[in-house]
């Protein structure tokens, strides 16, 4: 294609990607380094239908006039990025001097609560990511290796998961493994502790969480590689047959190879996913156990008081995050790139 | 399931009523107003009552819309944000008006009250600084629940301290009655800091250095209040940090539960005969709140719900705003089906058995829930760092530091701190 008409061609879709992907993020850096102004506290007297009681007010007379001569806010430059509830330099500092060992460090760098949510989203995002792509190839292998007649049927149910809204299949998963729900019940019975609740303890709701994310998003890697496995060309299975591989061989030695675009692909948009998981930590309640960044950045703008510019920092920060967790695939495309114009 | 449905079609019929009313009906009572009323709240029955009479000032002159939601916290200062403000009058509560105080988005009602509200009682008027903020219109606050047939087989009173709870719940337990007698809102979050802050306070703690801005939780009482909190969960369903007010009155309904500590506004639905058997609802009873240690505070907060007038709209539409309020919130509003609603805190209001809780609350000299600016924060800050301590994550000391920590931090953002 032509410089020129490649710049028409992308014209419109980067004018899109320009206002509503390159604006937000500018926006949002701008607001994670500006803070609301100080606020001018007064004291006064507050009467209710309980009686009156001493309490403060923010001076709004005296509060506007700081507002009048910055009406951008505070600018406080990085220090909403280093404070203790997001990455706590000083807080991480102060625990490396007293800490009495690795473990003990990392114990307590986990009680922060910006690594307490970086450990977890990097845990399930480690874990969900090839265990779900995994699942999905070994579903589409074995759907494949059906006869045409049952594929319809088998290829729906097995995409359930993907159809249902996540928040609605975490809830039904949430109901069955409650300490009287089906699933929880039956660990219970299991394990022979009446006691025993998936929802008490934080390693069983990590693994549950886990789960849900392997259940509902293998399905994707399932269409994918299913769709992927319709091109494998035949000539080359059958010469691996005459050569005499086995099944394994064959799909070690031609399918996986012929798939590895497909690969990278589902791992580049697994990644970032699984980087900003949030609707099963809600469905589930898991608040208490497993917090994620998405989650953390919720929980600021929910409460009463909204945080917003550390929610604007924690999305910065989940966005590096993203970036570093993908350059490799990004880096390893890119040459292979290089290497076919080449 | 039955119940839920039962309130939505509920919900959908009042919010029908209450399109037809801003339809047409004319109204006596409103006077000479002209204007817009917009009014955003959350959704239960009473503020439905309130909101549908407000509609009957709908004229010609006058149209009248709410928006109700459990959401309204999250709309109701972006909506009074513009100018013109979305919603003319938020309804709000003890905690949630902080917001829009900070924000300086709801108006001095004092000329309005001269000139509109001579006849509204002096107690309703919640003033900041002499200054009229919101007209409250009834009371809510968190009491004993118990259940009365369960009391009477161990051969316990109903408890009046913490201490007496305990005892109780271990012999409920011992006779094999129910395994985890104690309830409780002990969700992560808004449900839990609540329960700290009762608790703490009940003991005599204070969430400030006096008058400022700086927390101060880490001492004995924090200490205390953790341990008693963590005692009480040993008698509680182990899925308890999942457990929201909602989910809460299903256990009790279910008859898994037999005492909590709970909210006035909601034992309504414990005792009327849906979502429940006769054993459970025809023995539930409300109680005063219980003290801890020999203490005289109880472990509670009071609370009131009242409506706000927006600041950023025209004058006339303030002035309808108000009337239309006023209408909402009068004598007038009460009768058979109303009055158990709430604890209405309108003149004529008579309260049945279910609202004694709240009355009880009231006289018991229970502390109202601090109306300060950078409550929220602290409030959240408690309730993330305690489920930590209660799922054994951290202990007593890291906790209490945690809060102050994360307060401060959060606090520092937002100006109130240096």
């Amino acid at each position: 294609m032509k410089h020129k008409t490649f710049l028409w061609f992308f014209l419109p879709s980067g004018m899109a990607m320009f206002l509503f992907i390159a604006m937000p993020i500018v926006s949002v850096l701008t607001q994670s380094v500006y803070a609301p102004h100080e606020q001018v506290i007064r004291e006064v007297e507050n009467c209710t239908l309980f009686g009156c009681s001493k309490a403060t007010q923010i001076d709004q007379e005296a509060t506007r006039a700081l507002r009048d001569a910055e009406p951008m806010g505070r600018f406080v430059g990085p220090s909403i990025y280093t404070d203790r509830n997001h990455l706590a330099f000083a807080e991480i500092a102060e625990i490396w001097r007293n800490a009495s060992g690795l473990g003990n460090f990392f114990g307590q760098v986990t009680n922060l609560p910006f690594y307490d949510a970086l450990s977890f989203t990097l845990t399930y995002t480690a874990l969900v990511t090839p265990l779900s792509l995994a699942f999905g190839l070994i579903i589409a292998l074995a759907v494949n290796a059906l006869p045409r007649l049952f594929r319809g049927p088998v290829i729906f149910v097995s995409l359930l998961p993907m159809i249902v809204t996540p928040l609605v299949g975490a809830l039904i998963l949430f109901w069955m493994i409650d300490a009287r729900g089906v699933l929880g019940a039956a660990l219970q019975a299991l394990a022979g502790d009446p006691g025993l609740s998936i929802k008490a303890s934080t390693p069983l709701m990590w693994t549950m969480l886990i789960v849900y994310g392997v259940w509902s998003s293998a399905p994707f890697a399932f269409v994918i590689y299913y769709a992927g496995l319709q091109t494998v060309p035949g000539d080359t299975l059958e010469s691996a047959m005459i050569d005499g591989a086995s099944r394994w061989e064959r799909i070690r030695y031609v399918i996986l190879p012929h798939l590895l675009p497909l690969t990278t692909f589902m791992a580049l948009i697994k990644i970032m996913d699984n980087f900003r998981v949030f609707e099963p930590i809600v469905s589930f309640s898991a608040g208490a156990h497993a917090k994620s960044l998405s989650y953390f950045i919720y929980s600021d703008l929910g409460g009463e008081t909204r945080l917003l510019s550390s929610a604007a920092a924690t999305s910065v920060l989940t966005i590096a995050g993203i970036i570093v967790l993908i350059s490799p695939v990004l880096v390893r495309t890119w040459h292979a790139f290089g290497r076919v114009r080449a | 399931m039955t119940i839920s449905l039962k309130r939505l079609f509920q919900s959908a019929l009042f919010s029908s009523s209450l399109l037809a009313l801003s339809a047409g009906a004319a109204s006596a009572s409103c006077g000479d107003i002209a204007g817009r009323v917009s009014v955003v709240g959350n959704e239960f029955p009473a503020i439905h009552t309130v909101t549908k009479a407000a509609a009957t000032c709908a004229n010609d002159k006058v149209t009248v819309k709410a928006n109700l939601t459990a959401d309204h916290q999250k709309i109701n200062l972006p909506g009074m944000q513009g100018n013109p403000a979305e919603y003319t009058s938020a309804i709000i509560a003890t905690s949630s008006i902080t917001p829009l105080l900070n924000g300086n988005v709801i108006r001095p009602l004092d000329d309005l009250v001269a000139k509109f509200g001579q006849d509204i009682p002096k107690r309703q008027l919640i003033t900041v600084n002499g200054k009229v903020v919101a007209v409250a219109f009834m009371a809510n606050a968190q009491h004993l629940v118990y259940r009365d047939d369960v009391l009477k087989k161990i051969g316990m009173e109903p408890p009046k301290t913490y201490e007496q709870l305990l005892e109780a719940a271990e012999k409920i337990r011992a006779a094999g009655i129910m395994k985890n007698p104690v309830g409780g809102a002990y969700a992560t979050g808004y449900n839990l800091g609540l329960e700290f802050i009762n608790i703490y306070m009940a003991l005599g703690g204070e969430l400030f250095k006096d008058g400022t801005p700086t927390a101060s939780v880490k001492n004995g009482q924090g200490v205390a209040a953790l341990e008693l909190m963590k005692k009480l969960t040993g008698y509680m369903n182990p899925d308890f940090l999942t457990h929201d007010s909602n989910a809460t009155a299903a256990e009790w309904e279910a008859g898994n539960v037999a005492l909590m500590n709970f909210w006035g506004s909601r034992t309504g639905v414990l005792m009327d005969k849906q979502g429940s058997t006769p054993e459970v609802y025809e023995n539930t009873k409300v109680g005063a709140p219980m003290t801890i240690g020999g203490g005289k505070i109880p472990a509670t907060t009071l609370w009131w719900d009242g409506w706000t007038v927006a600041r950023n709209i025209p004058d006339a539409d303030a002035a309808a705003t108000f009337v239309a309020m006023k209408t909402g919130t009068s004598p007038a509003i009460l009768n058979d089906a109303t009055m158990g609603q709430a604890v209405w805190m309108i003149e004529g209001y008579k309260p049945a058995p279910v609202n004694q809780g709240v009355m009880l609350t009231m006289e018991s000299g229970a502390k109202p829930y601090p109306m300060l600016p950078y409550m929220g924060l602290l409030h959240a800050a408690i309730g993330e760092n305690v489920a930590r301590y209660l799922s054994g994550k951290a202990d007593a000391q890291t906790t209490l530091s945690d809060i102050e920590a994360a307060y401060t931090a959060a606090a520092k953002e937002k100006g109130f701190l240096k």
